[in-house]
């Protein structure tokens, strides 16, 4: 993976030392809490409901043993002993202290780690397919370009302070798996008919309360000028971008208000004085960023393992694992393992310290001490040994991390709602937690097979349901009362599409009531091994909503208390403006 | 008064112009001596400015640069404003008076003009700063050395850090 060189080090210290003062002038109280707040925010720190939130960048979601080490020392000294992967890639503690952050900066710089424009009116992590590199499917490894993308956003002078937040998504497989076009830029990495490389360069997309899909604004961008690019379509969106309501702020409205030929035409007319400049990539900027992402050194290795089909007879669970859980690599002999950070009854995406310890050590022994954060919320160990793969197994086991609900059911996505959130209107953790207990048999879940469950507490779509294939929103009604929305037939990927609603919201209770009709829907009509999506494009959404509301709904019996939000025991931060 | 002005705190006596309720671009009578003008009364009041020695002008973030597209070297200093210090627009009209009109005089930043935004400020081709009032400019002027190093080409840095220095390659190789 890439290794900072003295560069990267000194901008990271000089950022350190740089919010470490401006922390010291909040707490002097020089800075008053709306001049600190962009400026946390341009370093990944929120706050929340009990305190500061810190989100921290995993660059496209590849990370070393040694980080996610520090990560459990994070969680230990500052947290409360765990930590959340998020759909972006990222990292969140979310109980700490403001004085404690610069120590935390100064810890993970140790580590080649940063907050950096986690958050803010900025440019934020670019992220990337999880399995770049080691997925069969893969045209171009994305990697070295999401590097190149991250040094050149890192601090740009002119695009700090943007109409509203900025993402940005590169894939470079036939199937995406970094949801291009759920972003502002979405980057798919191709090779035209001579073999050269470039960009199909998708914009507007993003989700929110007014969800978009990205449309294509160039279909081949020669990649010596994607940085060019990309800033001429930024320079458009931070002088045109609204900035009068922040709802409307997002680059898709800009390009939805304009016509996609239109803000083409003012991108392109920019980029004309800014292509074949300076700030063109060099051929050997390129190569020195690929010298990090060369293959680890992979043994030659059969393709079978005759143990494996052994032991897989002898166990379910472990068969279960196999099918879901390790996806074939592009090396005979390895594997691409997904360690479920969604075991049934947990938070969705939380890891405690130890089971950061514990994965860090599993890829030290097993894929070459690297990891990569997936934007499901799961950890994946790229390059394990089929060889090892029982024994990986039965270490992960014992600390609850194999769970085999990759792209199942009960792999749900959900945004921290009530629990963390002053925006929500939902409990999406307990919800999720319901969810997950309802459906937790294995072999239910396998027999529905491929399937995402995504859930928000409110409008702003954190937890990404408008491309679920199920999404359940919190909504606010009069009464003041929790209502959930459900909608079905969103999906990311290569044939990405929006959720629609279908029918009046639900209680807290019914709504598993609610998945388990369309899932008898799903399963009366599908079709030898359709997938749930597919059956729900193939005959619409009247099936499904009639038999939902056909009946009244029963409600969970009375575990209401067992999913109340927990009130939080909290110190309050006296320089919090929120009490 | 006291401003920024090439990394120095210097005294300066230009004044800025802001039109009242009341004033319209066209009829705003212009004191003598060294004011900086709205955009709007530079194009309004153009024949009767073009007489004065030393003029500047401002312009405000929802503004093009591109309006003194011919008219750049008639102005001693140029100003941008910024009404808050989040409106980001600002920075692109400074970047555009520098790399696409080619402006090379005195580059103002005006307004909600605070300590942690001056290092971007500069990068993006500012040399001159008006620091809220209610701010020390001693303490100000620390913002524009946070960093020493940075990666991508701007107006102060006309090269991306991969195009200046020698890189180090993967080591483990
Ligand atoms: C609890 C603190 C949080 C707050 C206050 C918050 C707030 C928001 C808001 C207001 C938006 C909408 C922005 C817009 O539409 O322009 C948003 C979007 C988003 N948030 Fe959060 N969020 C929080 C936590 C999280 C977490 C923990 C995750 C990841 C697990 C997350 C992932 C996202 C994503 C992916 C979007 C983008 C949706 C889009 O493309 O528009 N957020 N957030
Ligand atoms: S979706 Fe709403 S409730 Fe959930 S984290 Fe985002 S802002 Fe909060």
């Amino acid at each position: 993976m890439y290794r900072y060189d003295q560069y990267d080090y000194q901008i990271v210290r000089e950022r350190v030392a740089q919010f470490s003062d401006q922390v010291r002038r909040r707490l002097s109280g020089e800075l008053k809490e709306e001049e600190f707040m962009p400026l946390r925010l341009q370093n990944g720190l929120y706050m929340q409901i009990h305190g500061y939130m810190l989100r921290i960048a995993v660059p496209y979601g590849l990370i070393s043993s040694e980080q996610v080490r520090m990560f459990a020392h994070i969680a230990r000294q500052y947290d409360r002993g765990y930590g959340h992967f998020t759909t972006r890639q990222n990292i969140q503690f979310n109980w700490l202290k403001l004085q404690d952050v610069p120590s935390i900066l100064a810890d993970l710089a140790s580590v080649e780690m940063h907050a950096i424009q986690t958050s803010g009116n900025c440019v934020r992590n670019i992220t990337s397919d999880e399995f770049a590199g080691v997925a069969q499917d893969e045209v171009v490894d994305t990697r070295p370009y999401a590097e190149i993308l991250r040094q050149w956003s890192t601090f740009h002078p002119e695009f700090a302070y943007l109409p509203r937040k900025f993402k940005i998504a590169i894939s470079g497989a036939k199937e995406d798996r970094a949801a291009i076009y759920a972003h502002d830029i979405g980057l798919s990495v191709i090779k035209n008919a001579q073999g050269e490389i470039g960009f199909r360069v998708l914009v507007g997309g993003g989700l929110g309360r007014t969800p978009i899909i990205g449309v294509e604004i160039n279909d081949f961008i020669p990649w010596q000028h994607i940085l060019t690019y990309v800033e001429s379509i930024l320079r458009v969106y931070n002088q045109y971008g609204r900035r009068d309501n922040k709802y409307k702020a997002r680059i898709k409205i800009l390009v939805k208000a304009l016509g996609i030929d239109e803000f083409k035409r003012q991108v392109e007319e920019d980029w004309e004085h800014l292509k074949d400049g300076s700030g063109t990539l060099t051929t050997e900027e390129v190569e020195r960023v690929c010298s990090f992402f060369i293959d680890p050194a992979y043994e030659t290795l059969p393709n079978d393992d005759s143990k494996l089909n052994e032991f897989k007879a002898d166990s379910r669970s472990f068969s279960n694992w196999m099918l879901r859980n390790v996806l074939p690599h592009r090396q005979p002999g390895y594997a691409i393992v997904v360690l479920s950070m969604k075991k049934v009854g947990n938070v969705p995406g939380d890891a405690t310290a130890e089971q950061m310890e514990v994965m860090a050590e599993l890829a030290d022994r097993y894929s070459f001490g690297e990891l990569r954060i997936t934007h499901k919320q799961n950890v994946v160990l790229a390059d394990v040994r089929k060889k090892d793969l029982i024994s990986l197994w039965q270490e992960a086991t014992a600390h609850k991390l194999t769970e085999p609900n990759f792209g199942l059911l009960t792999d749900i996505i959900s945004c921290p709602g009530a629990e963390f959130c002053t925006l929500a209107n939902a409990r999406s953790i307990p919800l999720a937690k319901m969810i997950a207990e309802r459906f937790e048999n294995i072999d239910f879940q396998h027999d529905i097979g491929d399937i995402s469950l995504n859930i928000s507490g409110c409008m702003n779509a954190c937890g990404q349901h408008h491309i679920g294939n199920i999404g359940i929103t919190g909504v606010e009604k009069k009464d003041h009362e929790e209502w959930y929305q459900v909608s079905i037939g969103g999906s990311e990927g290569n044939e990405s599409s929006l959720g629609k609603i279908i029918g009046p919201s639900f209680s807290f209770n019914q709504v598993p009531e609610v998945i388990d009709r369309l899932l008898q829907v799903y399963l009366r009509n599908r079709i030898e091994t359709e997938r749930f999506i597919d059956t729900v494009r193939r005959i619409g959404l009247a099936p499904f909503k009639d038999y939902v509301y056909a009946t009244e709904l029963t409600e969970e019996e009375a575990v209401d208390d067992k999913y109340a939000v927990v009130p939080a025991q909290y110190d309050i931060p006296y320089y919090s403006p929120r009490f | 008064m006291k401003i920024i002005k090439n990394k120095a705190i210097v005294e300066d006596n230009w004044i800025i112009l802001r039109l009242g309720e009341q004033q319209s671009p066209e009829s705003v009578l212009i004191p003598d001596g060294k004011i900086i003008v709205p955009l709007q009364v530079w194009l309004q009041q153009r024949e009767a400015l073009l007489k004065r020695s030393e003029l500047g002008v401002w312009l405000a973030s929802d503004e093009r640069a591109e309006l003194l597209k011919d008219d750049v070297d008639k102005f001693s200093v140029i100003a941008v404003d910024f009404p808050k210090f989040s409106d980001g627009r600002s920075y692109s009209i400074a970047h555009n008076l520098r790399v696409r009109l080619g402006y090379t005089g005195e580059l103002r930043a005006i307004g909600d003009v605070l300590r942690d935004q001056l290092f971007y400020m500069q990068r993006v081709g500012f040399d001159a700063f008006e620091p809220r009032p209610d701010r020390k400019i001693e303490d100000a002027i620390k913002g524009l050395s946070d960093f020493s190093e940075f990666y991508q080409k701007s107006v102060d840095q006309k090269l991306p850090l991969f195009r200046r220095v020698q890189r180090s390659r993967n080591l483990s190789l």
